[in-house]
């Protein structure tokens, strides 16, 4: 298991080199020059030579590709062009609060998506199952941003909601934390618990299908023995693999929940970066993002062979 | 010939005719086909079905609510809401079907080399794809418009990179359980060029899941370009645009709700419509993951 870990991981450099090969590109076809945005009419030939030096920007496109990816790997992302505050640890605390609203949103999808999915599954083309097919569909067909806007408008006019203003951290004050963060996670969650939901049904049917669960059935095991411990643990491995890349999805993918909150995240930091043209924000936020979806898949992988010892990657 | 040696997807596309009819049999697949045809009338005969001209502001008309002159009431520059939606299908369908046809063109091709030929060819571009499935598809869309600048042509552009890799999996995957299958093995035994066996062999076998993933992922690159304009990166005003009058329409929301309740509605029939119809069409074309 350690020398799979070890291998996975030396595959992620190529990815992530490849990566950052891309940002890098990206960034270079951006029209306009980035000395005369950041100088505007200021600009003089000797204030534009003093720029282009220190930002590195006189010397051949490789070497500041090298000198960039260099700083990266030790944690330097530069700093911003805005406020000159380093780009790093902006997003250290940019991304916590992006993950807690991710792990707010995955348990709210779980607590939705794997007893109904379930349900679902055993209570095949009944009302129940129709019910919760046509909610997994809505789930999976309502954009986020549309169940927000049209909430929000629900809650104003019915409770005098208002999004709030500014954003309160979950260890300044757990109750205002919770009262600005619960909504926004219930929508993202309420879109995931939809692909979860159907991921789940259509996965237990398969499983319940298979001689070995009839099997222990005839046995005479209880049935709830039969649907958690036998069916529900084997039908896991294609639901675990949607949860990893939706978790992996909202490093950066819930920027338009953020921008309708006004939750200060990763994703409204690259946002904002990218309409200010803000480059080594966007470079940083974009490596960030990547480098934290690869590991993630790389975590899904390993624990695949908690939930199903037959795999095993030796 | 034994069940083994035929093709492993067996219901190659059937004509259009057969395939419509058998999903105008199957109730979500009418619900589907209603929908859809629904958006492309409206796209199609935007012109005729709009009542104004979608950029032409009205000072004496601003903010007012549903009435018979304007069904769906008007805007805070007195712009008719329905003009604006009948013509934000349009966008939607354009950006939509040129966004798919990008993803699916390429993907075909690259799938269809990396399946077939396999080796260092199939290494390379697939981790090619793994570097552009390693972001979040609304921020690498977001970054790349941000790169070519905001316009319909390069909300397209965007779009459609960022959804080649799904193409490009689903393809590949189909070109290699095609590939191990005796009839192609046949094919090459007989001397068969390779291009030859990978159009008129391969290629009918991996329509199916490819034409449902097409289907799919018009969804999601309609979603994608309403997401984009509601962030202000996507189709630029006076364009319409259901994600960018969603995100007007916040600001008025507590005068004017129908600015909030109309797109929002059609975005939700639009989206949902093609999910449903792409889950019908993979029960036609792939009954084996009918479950």
């Amino acid at each position: 298991m350690r020398d799979y870990i070890i291998r996975r991981l030396l595959t992620l450099i190529p990815i992530l080199v490849g990566v950052s090969i891309a940002i890098f590109i990206v960034m270079q076809l951006i029209p306009g020059d980035v000395v005369s945005g950041i100088l505007g009419i200021e600009e003089t030939p000797e204030l534009r030579a003093m720029w282009e030096a220190k930002l590195g920007l006189d010397k051949p496109l490789i070497q500041q590709y090298f000198s960039w990816i260099g700083k990266a790997v030790t944690g330097d992302f530069g700093e911003s062009f805005r406020t000159g505050a380093p780009v790093f640890p902006e997003i250290m605390s940019r991304f916590k609060i992006s993950a807690e609203l991710a792990l707010l949103a995955c348990l709210i999808a779980w607590i939705i998506a794997l007893p109904l999915g379930v349900l679902s599954s055993l209570k095949r083309n009944s009302i129940i199952d129709r019910i919760v097919r046509v909610v997994a569909l809505l789930g999976v067909s309502v954009p986020n941003f549309a169940s927000a806007t049209l909430l929000i408008l629900f809650l104003s006019k019915t409770f005098n909601y208002y999004t709030p203003v500014k954003y309160v951290g979950l260890f300044e004050n757990f109750g205002t934390n919770m009262e600005i963060m619960l909504l926004p996670a219930f929508i993202l969650g309420s879109v995931m618990a939809g692909s979860v939901m159907r991921m789940t049904r259509s996965s237990m049917l398969e499983v319940l299908r298979q001689d070995y669960i009839k099997a222990v059935r005839a046995k005479g095991a209880p049935e709830r023995v039969t649907i958690f411990r036998h069916a529900f643990k084997n039908s896991s491995i294609p639901i675990v693999t949607l949860i990893g890349m939706q978790i992996g999805g909202l490093m950066g993918g819930t920027v338009v929940i953020e921008q309708i909150f006004s939750i200060p995240g990763l994703g409204q930091f690259t946002l904002t970066g990218i309409t200010q043209r803000d480059f080594p924000v966007v470079q940083g936020c974009v490596l960030f993002i990547a480098f934290l979806y690869v590991v993630i898949n790389l975590l899904v992988d390993i624990l695949y062979t908690y939930i199903d010892p037959r795999i095993s990657y030796s | 010939m034994k069940k083994k040696d035929r093709p492993v997807n067996n219901r190659s596309l059937p004509g259009n005719e057969s395939l419509l009819r058998q999903l105008w049999r199957d109730p979500m697949g009418r619900a589907g086909m209603i929908g859809v045809g629904v958006v492309i009338l409206l796209a199609v005969f935007a012109p005729w079905i709009a009542r104004y001209d979608v950029a032409k502001m009205n000072a004496r008309a601003k903010l007012t609510g549903p009435c018979a002159q304007f069904w769906f009431g008007t805007d805070h520059f007195g712009r008719d809401v329905f003009s604006r939606i009948v013509y934000g299908a349009r966008v939607s369908l354009e950006v939509g079907i040129v966004a798919v046809g990008i993803a699916a063109g390429f993907g075909y091709l690259l799938g269809m080399i990396a399946g077939f030929f396999e080796g260092r060819v199939e290494t390379v571009i697939m981790m090619i794809m793994d570097i552009i499935f390693a972001f979040p598809s609304i921020l690498l869309a977001l970054f790349i418009v941000s790169a070519l600048g905001p316009s319909i042509i390069n909300t397209m552009i965007a779009i459609g990179i960022v959804n080649i890799p799904v193409f490009t999996r689903t393809v590949r995957a189909s070109v290699k359980t095609v590939k191990s299958t005796d009839y192609i093995a046949n094919a090459r035994s007989i001397g068969l060029k390779k291009m030859s066996i990978l159009f008129k062999h391969v290629t009918p076998n991996v329509l199916a899941p490819f034409t449902v993933q097409a289907t799919l992922a018009l969804s999601g690159a309609i979603l994608t370009e309403a997401s984009m304009s509601f962030l202000g990166l996507g189709i630029q005003p006076p364009n319409p645009s259901w994600g960018s009058m969603l995100s007007d329409a916040r600001k008025y929301m507590e005068r004017a709700p129908w600015l909030v309740l109309f797109p929002a509605l059609f975005i939700i029939m639009t989206i949902l419509s093609f999910n449903i119809l792409g889950d019908a069409l993979r029960d036609v074309l792939d009954p084996k993951l009918k479950l």
